[in-house]
């Protein structure tokens, strides 16, 4: 992946902001901000980034590449809508945090161990295996990401609410052992295996 | 006016007036005390049969009516009686709507009645019916000075409506900086319902029409032109101006006209004071003007540096170049046409070449017009670059350095570029200011009318060497009548402004030539006949009408005494107010008038413990906002008696002695806004009557009165709440420092 950083690089030497137009999703957008801040007045966690979405533009078209895709700025998004919704020139703002967010992670630069990422891809593994989300151990492998020790404290801190939802049917012990899935989970993963071929392909267009 | 006068009155029972006062009363203090031949009382005096009962005693030889109902304001179309003198006396809006229904209150609000026909008839009996000067001239020509968009904009505009049009311009074509740019900001939105997408269709810039403009002047019949040509000398007043035209190669002509547009526009600031910016140090360093003319010469192929001729890959546009700055040099104020301009500069690049890096460095990025706010996303669609950030320098070089602070970022950052537009503005090209303090340092200035008034050659400024107009109401009447500024002059604008003010200017300055043709006022009191005239035995010629007019309306006969222009005249009575030997007059409106107001009004005597507050309004804006204070049921004092004037500027300090030393308690005076943001509809007559009244206080004390009992107040037509405050105000401190010694 380091590659496709070094080439990225190469390829819009002096144009983050078109590198970010070509390959982040909704990209095309950020030329169109006109730095009122209605964004990053309106984030409910813009006091708590080190860049809210607005200033994320202005380091876009400063060329600002390595403070931008590595920041945890665009990962603190919590698809919230509110920016999207006032932004006067109806910017695709969250799509695009989301976008940054992809995009600096397949580069790589993504800030390690960065909480909302490291979700994100237990989730995902998880959602994979089967086509349908394993609340059990998708909880579980939060719990124990930082380690065995770690995990059981988390787990006894949280047992009383495992109960909860055993009692309530919201969660079934017998999940843990392989688990219900969807109809044609081959057919699932045959689905994202393409995709991902597909995705791979286009950024391999960039990647050589 | 030597006719028998015959004196009759009004008396309006409509509008509840009859049923909150004893009409009886009002009619016979109408012919007893305010001597009125006749007096008549009518149950709707402004529907037809009223009106008509009016108009049949006009008829039938009345001279002077005395209506006494509404505001002087309301009904002005019924009551309009040319053939007569008239006064009114304000009994609704001034009396019954102001003052509680309840009986305890009758008495006064009788008494308050009463007063006001004693003071409708006192002033019948002192004025004429105005007529017009019989000097006046219907000349239909119209000199237009300059022959930039605002000039040929106005000259077709007149000549459209069907006047001739002589178009001076001083250098050999027209045009003027406009015709220089490659093309033009577009002044039209996208279309209605155009979506906020990316892609949206949006205005670009769009062919320059200088050159289609100038060719309809040149082929429009009733516009003669005058190139390599200034005005050697303006003479005259509206209606009947002489002007010498001289051109370059000696000849001069002279012609007469009824009005004049100054379009002199603006000259470009002068870029050689930004050395911080490398202007003149490296010749990749350009005005936005200069720009123009590199875009021009490279047509449709790429534009190259003035340097060594390199295609230019990378341009940053620095805005507010040497202006919004308190800097030593700069220009204090925003120029209002440059960020358009850089957004439309860049784009020149972007589309010849959308490889190319623009950037702008904007500090407010301010985008007026119809198009402004498109103009700036199609900007933003071609990936030009807007950074919030103020330079601060360029190193020259062969690649240039622009340092600057990134504002968004809050960071100190640089940018190398191969080109550096300055943002730069416009200063105003008008002619010495007439009123300019004499020890002010300035570069002389030749003059661009060379009036030939007593108060100097050209038209007063305001600041920033712009030409001084009422802003909010008048744009365009400056302060010598019939002279119209439009364009740049006036205050910094683009080419769609300057078109569309050009367009205002022309109308009136029509309106100035019908108006002086008929001898009319212009605005404010527009229509109006009377004008001012003193009375020569007792004039001391001090000059001070001479001086004090702020429209210049006064010159000097070879002896000194002054010489009225009625038609250069506004009718603002600010001379009449400054004469100290109170020698000036109008046929409706003098000293004399407001003294026998201020004399028929009755004072009752210590004893009866009813004060008696005077109130000199303006008509303009004070009494208006009284008027709207009383329809909205706000309570005034009955001891308050409201005079409206024509202008504070008009006031006698007479009437304020004389008020004082008969047993009034106390006076206020309410006048418009009078500093730099002045709202004085005669711009100047609120600040001189400040300045009279300073002094008011001497006399107070030599009379032994508290200063209290004189109070001055900027009251604006929206002051419905505070306008009779101020007056009740005044009663409460007449109740806390007692009556006047004065009484009888
Ligand atoms: S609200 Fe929209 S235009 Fe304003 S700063 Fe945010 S993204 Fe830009
Ligand atoms: S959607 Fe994301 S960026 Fe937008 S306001 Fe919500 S949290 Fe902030
Ligand atoms: S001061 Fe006013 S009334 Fe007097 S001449 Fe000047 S404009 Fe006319």
């Amino acid at each position: 992946m380091s590659d496709l950083n070094q080439n990225m690089i190469e390829k819009y030497r002096n144009s983050f902001l078109k590198e970010v137009e070509a390959n982040v999703e909704e990209g095309e957008w950020v030329k169109m901000c006109m730095q009122c801040g209605v964004c990053s007045g309106s984030c409910p966690l813009g006091k708590h980034w080190a860049h809210p979405p607005q200033e994320i533009f202005m380091m876009i078209r400063a060329g600002k590449r390595e403070a931008v895709l590595a920041s945890d700025a665009m990962w603190m998004c919590t698809s919230c809508y509110n920016c999207i919704v006032r932004c006067p020139r109806e910017v695709p703002i969250t799509h695009i945090m989301h976008g940054l967010a992809h995009y600096a992670k397949r580069l790589g630069l993504a800030p390690k161990g960065q909480p909302t990422m490291a979700f994100s891809q237990i989730f995902w593994d998880n959602m994979l295996k089967a086509g349908r989300v394993n609340e059990l151990k998708l909880g579980l492998s939060l719990y124990f990401k930082d380690g065995f020790v770690q995990g059981v404290k988390n787990s006894l801190a949280n047992a009383k609410l495992g109960q909860n939802m055993m009692k309530a049917k919201r969660m079934n012990a017998a999940e843990f052992f392989g688990g219900h899935g969807v109809k044609d989970v081959s057919g699932l993963q045959k689905m994202i295996k393409k995709a991902q071929e597909l995705e791979d392909a286009r950024i391999a267009k960039y990647g050589n | 006016m030597s006719a028998e006068k015959k004196l009759v009155g009004y008396v309006c029972t409509g509008c509840g007036i009859g049923d909150r006062l004893d009409a009886k009363q009002l009619l016979s203090t109408a012919k007893r005390e305010g001597k009125l031949q006749e007096c008549k009382q009518h149950d709707m005096l402004c529907n037809a049969e009223g009106v008509k009962l009016i108009a049949d005693d006009i008829a039938a030889g009345a001279t002077h009516i005395m209506i006494a109902a509404c505001s002087r304001r309301a009904k002005v179309e019924a009551f309009h009686f040319p053939d007569a003198a008239m006064t009114r006396a304000n009994l609704r809006e001034g009396v019954i709507w102001v003052r509680p229904a309840s009986g305890e209150n009758s008495e006064t609000t009788q008494e308050m009645a009463d007063d006001y026909i004693r003071m409708a008839c006192a002033e019948l009996r002192t004025i004429n019916k105005p007529s017009s000067s019989g000097e006046q001239s219907l000349i239909k020509n119209i000199l237009v000075v300059g022959g930039g968009v605002t000039g040929m904009t106005a000259a077709l505009e007149a000549a459209a409506a069907g006047y001739a049009v002589t178009l001076v311009e001083k250098s050999g074509a027209l045009g003027g900086h406009a015709a220089l740019l490659h093309k033009r900001v577009p002044s039209r939105a996208a279309s209605a319902g155009t979506s906020n997408s990316r892609n949206a269709a949006l205005p670009q810039p769009a062919e320059n029409n200088v050159p289609e403009l100038v060719s309809r002047v040149g082929t429009t019949g009733n516009i003669s032109v005058h190139l390599n040509s200034s005005v050697a000398k303006t003479s005259g007043a509206p209606g009947r101006f002489s002007v010498d035209i001289a051109a370059e190669s000696g000849s001069t002509s002279t012609g007469e006209f009824g009005a004049i547009i100054q379009a002199s526009g603006f000259k470009p600031y002068d870029a050689g004071q930004l050395s911080e910016f490398a202007y003149g140090a490296s010749p990749d360093v350009v005005t936005n003007l200069e720009l123009e003319g590199l875009a021009k010469a490279a047509g449709d192929g790429p534009i190259k540096r003035p340097s060594d001729g390199k295609e230019v890959k990378s341009v940053a546009f620095i805005q507010c170049a040497g202006q919004r700055s308190d800097t030593q040099g700069h220009l204090p104020y925003c120029s209002g046409f440059c960020c358009t301009t850089s957004i439309k500069q860049a784009i020149y690049f972007k589309d010849q070449n959308p490889g190319c890096d623009t950037t702008i460095l904007f500090d407010d990025l301010r985008t007026p017009g119809a198009a402004g706010e498109d103009f700036y996303r199609a900007g933003q669609q071609k990936m030009v670059t807007f950074s919030k950030g103020k330079a601060t320098e360029v190193v020259p070089g062969s690649s240039l350095k622009v340092r600057f602070q990134d504002l968004i970022l809050n960071e100190a950052t640089e940018m190398e570029c191969d080109l550096v537009v300055l943002a730069t503005g416009m200063v105003a090209n008008s002619g010495p200011d007439p009123y300019a303090p004499a020890d002010a340092a300035q570069v002389p200035v030749a003059s661009i009318l060379n009036l030939q008034y007593r108060q100097g050659t050209d038209l007063p400024h305001l600041k920033h060497g712009f030409t001084d107009s009422h802003f909010i109401c008048f744009p365009y009447e400056t302060r010598r009548t019939g002279i119209y500024a439009a364009g740049p002059l006036r205050r910094p604008m683009d080419m769609q402004q300057a078109m569309d003010d050009a367009a205002g200017a022309a109308m009136k300055a029509i309106q100035a030539v019908e108006n002086a043709g008929l001898g009319r006022a212009a605005h404010p009191r527009s229509g109006d006949l009377s004008f001012p005239s003193f009375r020569k035995e007792g004039c001391t010629q001090c000059k001070r009408c001479t001086v004090e007019c702020p429209f210049g309306a006064i010159n000097e006969d070879e002896k000194g005494y002054p010489l009225y222009n009625e038609s250069r005249c506004r009718r603002c009575g600010t001379c009449m107010g400054a004469c100290p030997v109170r020698v000036i007059s109008f046929e409706n409106y003098s000293v004399e008038s407001v003294n026998q107001q201020i004399k028929n009004c009755n004072v009752p005597d210590e004893f009866q413990e009813k004060p008696r507050i005077l109130v000199f309004a303006c008509e303009n804006d004070a009494y208006p906002a009284l008027d709207q204070a009383a329809m909205s049921g706000k309570e005034i004092t009955p001891w308050a008696r409201v005079i409206p004037v024509r202008c504070l500027g008009s006031i006698s300090l007479s009437w304020i002695t004389d008020s004082l030393n008969s047993g009034y308690d106390g006076v206020v005076l309410m006048g418009c806004r009078r500093d730099d943001d002045y709202q004085c509809h005669f711009v100047k007559g609120s600040a001189m009557a400040a300045e009279r009244m300073s002094k008011v206080g001497d006399t107070l004390s030599s009379l032994n009165l508290e200063p209290e009992r004189v109070v001055l107040h900027e009251v604006a037509i929206t002051d419905v709440e505070r306008a009779p405050k101020l007056i009740n105000d005044m009663a409460d401190t007449v109740a806390r420092i007692g009556q006047s010694p004065f009484k009888f």
